[in-house]
Parts: C-alpha cells; sequence; structure tokens
C-alpha cells in the first residue's frame, strides 16, 4: 500500500466517521452562527470599517478553528483507536490524511463564515474578489496545517480542551496577521497585486510549518 | 555542559563586560560634532535616549538566541532521547522568558520617554509580545503532561514548532509593517536593525558588539547553572527523596 493510497483512505476514514456523528461540522456550525449573531447584536446599526471587519472575521475563524480542528487526533485518543491506526498506516499517510481532512474542513467553515459575514454584516463588501479568495485559501491551509501538529500534541496531554487555543495563538499570530492585512485590503477594493507581500509571507508560512510539522510527526504520533 | 576553567573564564567575563558596557554606555557625553572616541555623536530624535541601544538590542538578542538553543536542545532531545538535552532545552527556554522580560521592560521605559506611551501596540512590541505568550504556552503545555518522557518529547516539539515561527516574528513581520521601531517600514534610516545604518558612529557599534558579547556570555553562564541545578533535580527525584 503506498503512501499516496492510504493519506486517501485515512482522509476518507475519518470524513466518513465524521458524516457518522456530524460532530466537527455541528460544534462549528453552531460556533460561527452564535458568534457572528453577538457581534452583530453588539453592534447593530453601527458601520465598522473594513479593518474592524476583517479582524472580526478571523477572530471568529481562529476560535472556531479552535473549537474543532482539535478533534481528529482527540477522537482517536477517546475511542482507543490510535493504537490500530498506528499499525495500519504509516505516520507520514496519518499525518497528510489528517492534514488533508482538516484543510476540507476550514475550507468549508471558512466559506460558511464568509457566506455569513456577507448576509448579517452590510459592511462585509468583498470588492477585489481575488485577493479575497487567494488570502483565504492560503491562511485555511496554514490554520489547518498548524492545527493537525498542535492537535496531535494535545491529544496526548491531560487538559486538552483550554491549552489547545494557548498553544495554537502564538503560534498562528504572524498566519493571522497577515490574513487580516491582506483581508482589509481587499474589502477596500486595493488591486490584487497590492497584497503580494501578504501572499509571500502566508506562502513561505505554510511551507515552513507543514515541512516542520512532518519532520516532528513521529515523534508525537508514536508511543 | 561546560568545562570548569572554560565557565569561570564566561562567568567573570560576562560580569567584566557587561559592568564596562554599564559605566562606557552610560557615562561616554554626547557631541555634537564628535571629535575623539570618548564622544558619540547626537542622533537626532534620540539623543541620550539612544543609550538603549546598548541594553534593550542585546537582551533581545539573548532571548532569540534562547529560544533557538532550546529548539535546538528539542530536536537533539527527538533524536538521542536522552534526558540531559530536555534539561537544556528547558533550561533555555526559562532563560529566554528573562531576557524578553527585561527587553520588553527596557523597550516599554524607552517607548515611554520617546514614543510617549508604555505601550502602544507597534509591531516590535506585539513580536516580543507573542514571543512572551509562546513561553508561556511551553510552560503550559509541560505542566499538562504527567510522564517525564512524554513532557520531554512533546514539549521538544512544540519548542521547534515555535522556533520555526520565530523568524517571521522577529525578522520578517516587523520590518514588513508600518511602525515607530527603528527599522519598521517607512524609517527614513531604512530597514533592517538600526545597529547596521550609518547613524552609528564606530565607538557605538563596538561597545554595542561588546555588550552583545557580554550579555551573550551572562546567558551561557546562567544557562549551565541551571542546567546544573536541574541534574541534580533529576538525581533526587531518581533517587526517590
Amino acid at each position: 500500500m503506498n503512501t499516496f493510497y492510504s493519506t486517501y483512505a485515512v482522509l476518507l476514514k475519518d470524513a466518513q466517521s465524521e458524516l457518522r456523528t456530524r460532530y466537527a461540522v455541528n460544534a462549528l456550525v453552531m460556533f460561527v452562527v452564535t458568534a457572528a449573531v453577538i457581534v452583530q447584536l453588539a453592534i447593530r446599526s453601527e458601520l465598522p470599517s473594513s479593518a474592524v471587519l476583517s479582524g472580526l472575521f478571523w477572530v471568529v475563524v481562529f476560535f472556531a478553528a479552535m473549537s474543532g480542528l482539535s478533534r481528529t487526533f482527540v477522537s482517536e485518543e477517546e475511542r482507543g483507536t490510535s493504537m490500530t491506526l498506528q499499525l495500519v498506516a504509516s505516520p507520514s499517510a496519518v499525518y497528510f490524511g489528517k492534514l488533508s481532512f482538516n484543510i476540507v474542513l476550514t475550507l468549508l467553515l471558512n466559506s460558511a463564515i464568509t457566506i455569513l459575514f456577507t448576509v448579517v454584516f452590510p459592511g462585509f463588501v468583498v470588492e477585489t474578489f481575488g485577493t479575497f479568495l487567494l488570502t483565504v485559501l492560503l491562511s485555511s491551509i496554514g490554520l489547518a496545517s498548524t492545527s493537525t501538529i498542535l492537535a496531535a500534541i494535545i491529544a496526548k496531554a491531560n487538559t486538552k480542551g483550554t491549552l489547545y487555543p494557548v498553544l495554537a495563538f502564538p503560534i498562528l499570530i504572524p498566519l493571522l496577521m497577515t490574513a487580516m492585512r491582506a483581508t482589509t485590503r481587499a474589502l477596500d477594493g486595493e488591486p490584487f497585486g497590492n497584497a503580494a507581500e501578504e501572499y509571500q509571507i502566508l506562502i513561505s508560512y505554510i511551507m515552513v510549518i507543514t515541512a516542520g510539522s512532518y519532520l516532528v510527526f513521529d515523534y508525537v504520533w508514536k508511543d | 555542559m561546560f568545562g570548569k576553567t572554560s565557565i569561570k573564564v564566561v562567568q567573570y567575563g560576562s560580569v567584566l563586560i557587561i559592568s564596562f558596557v554599564l559605566i562606557a554606555g552610560l557615562a561616554i557625553p554626547l557631541s555634537a560634532s564628535p571629535q575623539s572616541w570618548l564622544e558619540f555623536p547626537i542622533i537626532p530624535g534620540l539623543e541620550d535616549k539612544a543609550r538603549n541601544l546598548f541594553f534593550h538590542v542585546p537582551m533581545s538578542w539573548t532571548a532569540v538566541v534562547a529560544f533557538f538553543v532550546s529548539a535546538i536542545y528539542g530536536i537533539k532531545y527527538l533524536r538521542s532521547k536522552n534526558i540531559d538535552f530536555d534539561n537544556i532545552s528547558v533550561s533555555s527556554a526559562g532563560l529566554g522568558l528573562l531576557f524578553s522580560v527585561l527587553a520588553t521592560i527596557t523597550g516599554a521605559l524607552w517607548a515611554r520617554f520617546n514614543w510617549g506611551a508604555f505601550w502602544n501596540w507597534d509591531p516590535r512590541q506585539t513580536s516580543i509580545f507573542i514571543l512572551l505568550l509562546i513561553y508561556g504556552a511551553y510552560f503550559a503545555l509541560r505542566s499538562a503532561i504527567d510522564s517525564e518522557e512524554k513532557r520531554a518529547r512533546l514539549s521538544a516539539v512544540y519548542t521547534i514548532l515555535s522556533g520555526l515561527t520565530v523568524p517571521f516574528l522577529v525578522f520578517i513581520m516587523p520590518r514588513m509593517m508600518a511602525g515607530l521601531h527603528p527599522g519598521a517600514l517607512g524609517d527614513e534610516s531604512g530597514k533592517g536593525p538600526l545597529f547596521e545604518t550609518n547613524m552609528i558612529a564606530s565607538n557605538m557599534r563596538v561597545l554595542f558588539y561588546l555588550s552583545l558579547l557580554g550579555f551573550t556570555m551572562f546567558f551561557v553562564w546562567l544557562l549551565n547553572l541551571r542546567v546544573r541545578a536541574g541534574k541534580l533535580e533529576l538525581q533526587q527525584l531518581q533517587s526517590g527523596k
């Protein structure tokens, strides 16, 4: 069984078990709706600037990701299936399978938040669609990559819930700050090329974190 | 970690150099047109506040060095599973926290007199704040794991991962964003570290590099002390007292 095929098998397994329980999707949807409504109740008829809106957007994305993305590894530990998975799949297949699952989940999450923000906040109008699309795409991959390796760490620790955002925030902050700046540019209608620096940071961040996680994943995964 | 004589050299050397930098950095007078080696030029807008260069920058530098030492010994631990390397890694992280706090305090004091407020979320201040958070998260993670071997393994992974993001925080983001800190985007002296620009006279530069050396040696001395203390604690644990 080659790595590519087993990666696909891990992704499929996670997708199937998710579709059976819908734990992560339900939690994420409820979280996103609640967060957006709370913000809307607070600002009412105010018209926040594009910087504030992009900040709110990424705050909701960050905390939603923190509430749902650790599930991939924590559920393996809780159900006691991590040993079996260690036997049937190589660590790199597990890592990339879980990573792909989290990327899909984050992309879905971000699309849902985008739609919700467009509906709820009149000021949230994406002027430069290309910048916004690329930013959300790159940030989702980066966010999923960091969340995956930290979920693997957190699954082995005692306090799983509270520690996760604490560990993730400092590592994700370069990504979040960059994503916020690029989103502000997209909302302000600046041309696509203006955010070139942000794309560079996001791409190098993804490469560095994914390569680093891949190299250290063995040590986290194997007991 | 080091031989007895070499650690004595580092110990006395760091005390000597830092005392020298402290006296020279504070006592050498400023002058509009420096004639001799014992006069610093006046940097417009900084004046006496420029003296912070000899203390604040080496402290931040040592904090980053401590971070990388922690990450490197994390890698060494993962490769060898030798608990001594974990001891070095955690000792270095603790010292990194100390030096980050020192750099934050000296920076905030400097900001109070130069910018008018202790804290204004300049990109540099944001990045040192995140460094503090990383150390905080690192120690929170360590206290959340009971098994010694697992704690060493997972915290090594975390220190490696956060070590990967440090260059973004310290070397990339603050130079790409507009800010007040020297070296930020839009600074007339140019992007990059202040001490590499021609605003700094050569005698200041000598003192600055001496200070870097002194603080690095100070770090090595403290690291050695902490590692030895950590080893004793481990022995005590193993002997069951």
